[in-house]
Formats: C-alpha cells, sequence, structure tokens
C-alpha cells in the first residue's frame, strides 16, 4: 500500500462523484466498503441508507429516469453486491445510466475465498455495460471516470466498479485531467449516411399509411419536438411502446396510444395495415411484435436506433440507420414533405369501432371497484401530472391504458426486465430527483410486498410519495395466464397480504381503504394533502383481466377483446392455445 | 458458413471473458478463437471464426463494437485473406510404415518435430482445409494425439484495404489488468 500521495483512494471516491456532479447515491454499508463510508462525511453528497441493496439500484434507477441523470449506488462486497443484481439488469434493459461502486475484499486475498468474497465483476458481466475491478488507490478516478462516461454516453446502461478495500485504504494523488475518459468515444455512430437518409425520405413520401413507432430513445435522446415536428408536417400518428409513453403526448391529436401486448386493439390493427413503420428508438422487443413471422406485413420499415445490434435483430427493416435519434431527425426534417394523409386517419379511427363501448371506464358503476377506474380518476384527479412509478402486472398496464402520459419522464416502470417490487423504491428515487413532482407509486399487492420495507426509508429520508396498491389479492397477471391458457388452474396465485392500513400505521405514515369508487376521490385528496408518505389500499375486483390481449407469440391482429356484455370476472378465452 | 472477425482489443485480463461471455449469450456459434499480442504494447487481437449467417454476423460484429475495450473488428467476408491454423499431429508411425509417412509430411510441406520410437509428431500449418487434408491422410496409420490452434488470420494487402482504426488507448484504467 502507497503512503505517497494526496488523497486515500476512499477520498478519491468522493471526490469523484462530487466533480461529476453527485448529490444523492443510495446505499448499504459493510465491512468492506467501510473506508468510503467513513471518508463519506467530510463530503457533502446525500447518502439513502436503503433496506436492501436491490432497493438501492431501483432507487437510483427511479432518480435516473425521472431526472436524465447518472445514478449511483454503493454497496459492500459479497452479499451486499450480490443483492445488487436484479436492480442492475432491470436497468440494463431499460438503458439506465447507473454507476454502482462496490467494495472489495483486499487484493492480497482476491480468489482465497475470503470473507464476503465474490467475483461480482463476472456474476454482472452480462448485466452491466462495462465493468471494473480496481486493485489500487490510483486506478478509482480513471475508472470511475470512464464508468461515467460509459454510462452515459451511447445507449446508456449501468456500469459497476468494484473497488478492492486496500484500494480504499492506499493513497494516490488526484490527477483529473490526466484520467479523462476516452475509450467511451471509440464506437459513437458512424456519420449519417447522405444515402440511407435519401431513401428514408423517399418511403415516408410514398407512404399511403405511415406510422411512427414511438419508444424509449425519444427522450433518452431528447427528441421529442422533432418527431412532434415530423409528425405533425407529414401527417402521421403514433403509436407508443411501454417505454415511450410520455415521450410524445397521450393527448396529441396524432395519438394513437400503446401497442403490443396490452396495447389498444385498434392501434395493433393499424400497425398490421400500415405500410410503412417508422421506429424511433425502439427496438422491437417480443411484447410489442407479437409473432414476428406476421408482424406488419405490408409494411416497409425505418429503424433509427443509436444501438447498432438493435438494427435488423428482430425484425428485418429497409431502412437502418444507427445514430442519435435527435440527430438523424434534424437531418431528415428539412426534406420531409408536408402532406395530408387523413384518409389514413379516418381508417383508424374508424377502427376504434366498439372499443369505447367495451372499455371498461364506460361500464356503468355497478359497485365493484376495477382497478381501470382507479387509474383514470386518478388521472383526473392529479390532472395527468404526476410522475407515475409503476409496479408490474395487471396494474401496470391498467395504468398504462388510462393514465394519460403528456409529459416526458412521467411514468417510470420496468419494461424490458419486469421487475416486481420496483415501484416503491424507484419512486422514492425520482421524488429525490425531483422534489417539485408529485410522486404517485401504482403497486400490485404482490410487487408491493417484495420490497416495502422501503416505505421506512421514505420516512427516515423525509421523503414523500403517495402510494396506491391494487389489492386483488392476486398475482393477478399470472392469474390472468393462468385463468385463459391453463384452464383456471390458479397455482400459487393467490396471495394474502397484510392489513396495509395498520402496516401504514406501523411505519408511521397516513393509510387508508377504498372499497367503492365514491370513495375514491376524497382518499385520493386526503393522500395528496398527507404531510409524508401517504399509502391507500385500492379492494379491486379480484378476477378482472387486463383487455385486449395479445397472447404471447400469437399475431398482432389476433387480440382477446373484453366480452362485451359482461367486464368482470371470469372472462373466457377466444383462444385457448399455450402462449408459451 | 463460416466468417472471419479480426478483432483488437487493449490487452488486460478479462476481454476474452467478455468477448466469450458475449457470444455464448447471444448464441453465436464461435468455430474457432485465438488470441495474442500484437506489434503494439497493450493490445491484444483475435481471430474469430464464426459459424453463422450473414446477418447474424452483422449482429455479432455490432454487439463487439459496443464492447469498452474492444478497438476495432474487421468481417474479413469476401476480402482476400490469409487464414492459417497451425496443427500438431502424433500419428502412429512403426518402421515398416514410417517412409510412408515421412513422404505424406513432405507432400505436405509439414516438419517431422518428434520422434519416438513407434511415433512421429508432425507440425503442419496452413489453411484449416489443408489440415484437414493431411488429418484425412494420416488418419489410417493412426492418429495418437492431435493439437490445432485455431486459425489466425489476416486480410491481403492491397490498396484498398483499410487500415485499423487505432486509435491510442488510454492505459487501461480498468481493471482486471492492475491486480497484483
Ligand atoms: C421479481 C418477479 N417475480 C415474478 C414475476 C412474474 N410476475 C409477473 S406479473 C406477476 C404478478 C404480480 O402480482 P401483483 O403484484 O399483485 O400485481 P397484479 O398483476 O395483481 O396487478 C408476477 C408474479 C415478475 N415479473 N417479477
Ligand atoms: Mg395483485
Amino acid at each position: 500500500m502507497s503512503k505517497a500521495g494526496t488523497h486515500t483512494g476512499a477520498q478519491l471516491i468522493w471526490e469523484c462523484l462530487t466533480r461529476e456532479g453527485v448529490t444523492t447515491v443510495f446505499g448499504y454499508p459493510g465491512g468492506a466498503i467501510l473506508p468510503t463510508y467513513d471518508a463519506m462525511v467530510d463530503f457533502s453528497i446525500r447518502h439513502v441508507l436503503v433496506r436492501h441493496e436491490q432497493s438501492a439500484v431501483h432507487m437510483a434507477d427511479g432518480y435516473a429516469r425521472a431526472s436524465g441523470r447518472v445514478g449511483v449506488v454503493v454497496a459492500t462486497s459479497g452479499p451486499g453486491a450480490t443483492n445488487l443484481v436484479t436492480g442492475l439488469a432491470t436497468a440494463m434493459m431499460d438503458s439506465t445510466p447507473l454507476v454502482a461502486i462496490t467494495g472489495q475484499v483486499g487484493s492480497g486475498v482476491l480468489g482465497t475465498d475470503a470473507f464476503q468474497e465474490v467475483d461480482i465483476t463476472g456474476i454482472t458481466l452480462p448485466v452491466t455495460k462495462h465493468n471494473y475491478l480496481v486493485t489500487r488507490a490510483a486506478d478509482i478516478v480513471p475508472a470511475l471516470r470512464e464508468a461515467f462516461a460509459v454510462a452515459k454516453s451511447g445507449r446508456s446502461g449501468p456500469v459497476l466498479v468494484d473497488i478492492t478495500k486496500d484500494a480504499q485504504q492506499g493513497r494516490a494523488d488526484l490527477d483529473w485531467e490526466a484520467a479523462e475518459p476516452i475509450r467511451h468515444l471509440r464506437h459513437l455512430p458512424p456519420p449519417l449516411d447522405p444515402e440511407a437518409l435519401a431513401r428514408a425520405l423517399e418511403l415516408i413520401r410514398h407512404a399511403k399509411r405511415p406510422i411512427i413507432l414511438a419508444g424509449h430513445g425519444i427522450q433518452m435522446s431528447g427528441a421529442r419536438a422533432e418527431v412532434l415536428t415530423l409528425a405533425e408536417r407529414a401527417d402521421i400518428p403514433f403509436a407508443l411502446t411501454l417505454l415511450g409513453l410520455g415521450a410524445v403526448p397521450a393527448t396529441h391529436p396524432l395519438s394513437l396510444g400503446m401497442m403490443g401486448m396490452h396495447g389498444e386493439a385498434w392501434v395493433n390493427k393499424a400497425i398490421q395495415e400500415a405500410d410503412l413503420l417508422l421506429a424511433f428508438g425502439m427496438r422491437f422487443d417480443d411484447r410489442v411484435t407479437g409473432k414476428l413471422k406476421e408482424y406488419a406485413p405490408h409494411a416497409k420499415k425505418i429503424h433509427i436506433d443509436i444501438d447498432a445490434s438493435e438494427l435488423g435483430k428482430n425484425v428485418p427493416v429497409d431502412v437502418a440507420i444507427a445514430g442519435d435519434l435527435l440527430t438523424v431527425l434534424r437531418a431528415l426534417l428539412p426534406d420531409v414533405p408536408v402532406a395530408d394523409r387523413s384518409k389514413w386517419l379516418k381508417q383508424i379511427r374508424g377502427w376504434r369501432g366498439d372499443s369505447a363501448v367495451r372499455d371498461i371506464k364506460n361500464l356503468p358503476d355497478d359497485g365493484h371497484l376495477y382497478a381501470a377506474h382507479v387509474m383514470h380518476d386518478l388521472w383526473r384527479l392529479t390532472g395527468g401530472n404526476a410522475v407515475v412509478v409503476t409496479d408490474v402486472g395487471q396494474h401496470q398496464m391498467w395504468e398504462a391504458q388510462y393514465y394519460h402520459h403528456d409529459a416526458e419522464r412521467s411514468l417510470i416502470t420496468s419494461g424490458g426486465a419486469g421487475t416486481m417490487g420496483f415501484a416503491l423504491p424507484a419512486a422514492i428515487g425520482a421524488k429525490l430527483a425531483r422534489p417539485e413532482a408529485e410522486v404517485w407509486v401504482v403497486a400490485g399487492d404482490g410487487g408491493f410486498q417484495m420490497t416495502f420495507a422501503e416505505l421506512m426509508t421514505a420516512v427516515q429520508e423525509g421523503v414523500k410519495v403517495n402510494i396506491a396498491i391494487i389489492n386483488n389479492g392476486f398475482l393477478g397477471m399470472v392469474r390472468q395466464w393462468q385463468a385463459l391458457f391453463y384452464e383456471g388452474r390458479y397455482a400459487a396465485t393467490p396471495i394474502l397480504s397484510p392489513d396495509f392500513v395498520k402496516l401504514a400505521g406501523a411505519f408511521g405514515i397516513h393509510g387508508q381503504r377504498v372499497d367503492t369508487r365514491a370513495d375514491l376521490a376524497e382518499a385520493v385528496a386526503a393522500a395528496r394533502a398527507a404531510e409524508g408518505t401517504a399509502l391507500i389500499e385500492f379492494r379491486v375486483e379480484q378476477e378482472d383481466s387486463v383487455y385486449p390481449m395479445v397472447p404471447a407469440g400469437a399475431a398482432l391482429h389476433e387480440m382477446i377483446r373484453r366480452p362485451a356484455t359482461h367486464a368482470g370476472a371470469s372472462a373466457i378465452a377466444e383462444t385457448g392455445s399455450d402462449p408459451v | 458458413m463460416p466468417h472471419v472477425l479480426v478483432v483488437y482489443t487493449d490487452d488486460e485480463p478479462g476481454v476474452l471473458t467478455r468477448v466469450a461471455s458475449l457470444f455464448r449469450r447471444r448464441g453465436f456459434n464461435i468455430h474457432s478463437l485465438t488470441v495474442g499480442p500484437t506489434e503494439r504494447p497493450h493490445q491484444s487481437r483475435m481471430t474469430i471464426v464464426v459459424d453463422a449467417e450473414e446477418a447474424t454476423v452483422r449482429l455479432a460484429v455490432e454487439h463487439l463494437r459496443k464492447q469498452v475495450s474492444v478497438l476495432e473488428v474487421q468481417q474479413l467476408g469476401d476480402r482476400p485473406k490469409v487464414v492459417r491454423d497451425l496443427a500438431l499431429i502424433r500419428v502412429a508411425a512403426g518402421l515398416d510404415v514410417r517412409s510412408e509417412v515421412l513422404q505424406l509430411a513432405q507432400v505436405f510441406r509439414a516438419n517431422v518435430v518428434d520422434i519416438a520410437g513407434d511415433s512421429l509428431a508432425i507440425e503442419c500449418t496452413g489453411g484449416p482445409d489443408k489440415i484437414d487434408a493431411l488429418v484425412d491422410a494420416l488418419r489410417p496409420f493412426g492418429i495418437l494425439e492431435l493439437g490445432r490452434t485455431g486459425a489466425v488470420a489476416m486480410a491481403r494487402g492491397s490498396r484498398a484495404s483499410p487500415q485499423p482504426r487505432l486509435t491510442a488507448a488510454p492505459q487501461p484504467a480498468s481493471n482486471q489488468a492492475m491486480s497484483v
């Protein structure tokens, strides 16, 4: 261990974070990261003590998604580090820029199965953009600077930096300039190919039935205005992916709504009938394409994404452009001709047909509380201005269908990974990133029970989030599949919950239960007015299903629709095939 | 169909794992992978022979290009190239057949690198086809041991052949390279 040097490795870590503009980190201490915690008190970075390291990553993830900044996590070696894995995988799938710092056993005992040693760089290799094992204090600043650059550049994502205890304790000089990262610049997108742009313009010019597929990449690239300009000028409607919700406004006249497995039937129909798809910052996930062989059979496809390895991965495309969406659209826009596609728009409107009638939110109040009602009313009561952080399951889809997101970064949800337990911690992170925002958690009774210990983190940190638990007494989304594809055998999906109101009491927060739609508005008002975090348990219809639904593996237009006559319980499937 | 990729990387431990893990995870079939130092310090060069369709190989290339430790990926494709494999073959060769084996080795311009009482070790360099042919020719005598390096490849020089974009690598800020 070197005695020379102006700083200890631990000080260099905080010095580095400070210079990177980090103001908040999420973490949990332990032996191998103790030197770093010891040095923390001399720096003015806020540390949020979580109740489980997985939640620390979700918090950093929510923080990053709400703000566009890099989220930072600190954890100890061994179990502390392995607890990060699900969070990192979640962030990787949804391209969230994160830097996770883990302590590691001393370099002298690496590889000896020392106490709390795990090969976390090996374990996280496939769920991080890159990772580092740092064994000397002098390498800390170069590794961390590069980690931030890698996390943010290109298609962003999580990076892990594992730092041995002796590296934290050792000394080194702080040479910021010498540590300027450059390797992340190696693989910037190639210069735009004018020929590809020309072909894209040609396709746009000739398209009679075009649709924009609006993805997460729009807000990551900051291309909202350009997408809207293109859509309006060329009169092209847009359909959104789950993570694209909010990237362009839901209430825009050209907005069709969500596509895919639980997208609107007419949106999927329109995609199947389209003659041109303009895929902007999305990756043709199986949840949006359905059966690939029958996906948008009449459409030419233009795919623009910053990640060249996404082009042609799932869907063969006619024009593939690897690049930052904003840059590409700015290059295209001057030559996009004004057009009138009212005939096409009218045709799509026609397909809405009986959808509104089947729409559960328009059904008469029969005394039952439906999750869709809760979402619809929550949208109205918050003026559509809340940041909603959802968990994973039926409630997530209902939120996506009935809470209309106009603002960017107003829906935070685990899309690619579908990680239950994400919502509460991610919401706490989001609120810390944007204290002025009204933040709502929408979680199922199942997912909420995975991470509700973080209620205490919210209390300890004085964070106010409002929580809507959609309690249907089931792992609802799985139960729905069992109802539709497994002859209604509910194996391991009925789930008991604690008394959530009492639970709220135990955490010292406001808690309330709602059984009928009539009581909803008052409860929401009380939660909003409560000083700290507030929880509402909505006891909703137990065996309701999310419609429409494209069974996994079916073509996009083969949707199961909500039975027109009866909105409730055991909807009978119109298809019997096993989806997986 | 086999495709030949040449990949330049930073010379740091872990790079091979990253590349191998990427191929495994994405289901790209590696036929052979060789790695060694280059004329530049801190840089390694891999030759990867991938058994896949053209479109899959393109994806593999794009995935490799996303790796922080990868400097440059060349897909040799149809370009004129030299592909060489080295094989060490121990073949049963009692006195009765020894001259026959030696003659075969000569035809293939292979060297005898070890002579034992009842066997010969033969070293042969060449394109994979040539080595396959030698192995086939020797098989009737009885192959006792066979080791092959896997292909090392290089594009043939021509006015058009681009130089690899060898941006100066920063002193690896990462990684296992700096372990004790
Ligand atoms: C960590 C994790 N485990 C399992 C699943 C599989 N899964 C997807 S949705 C779901 C049910 C969620 O139940 P709940 O939280 O009550 O929400 P609901 O569907 O009832 O609205 C399950 C188990 C998952 N997505 N994540
Ligand atoms: Mg539930």
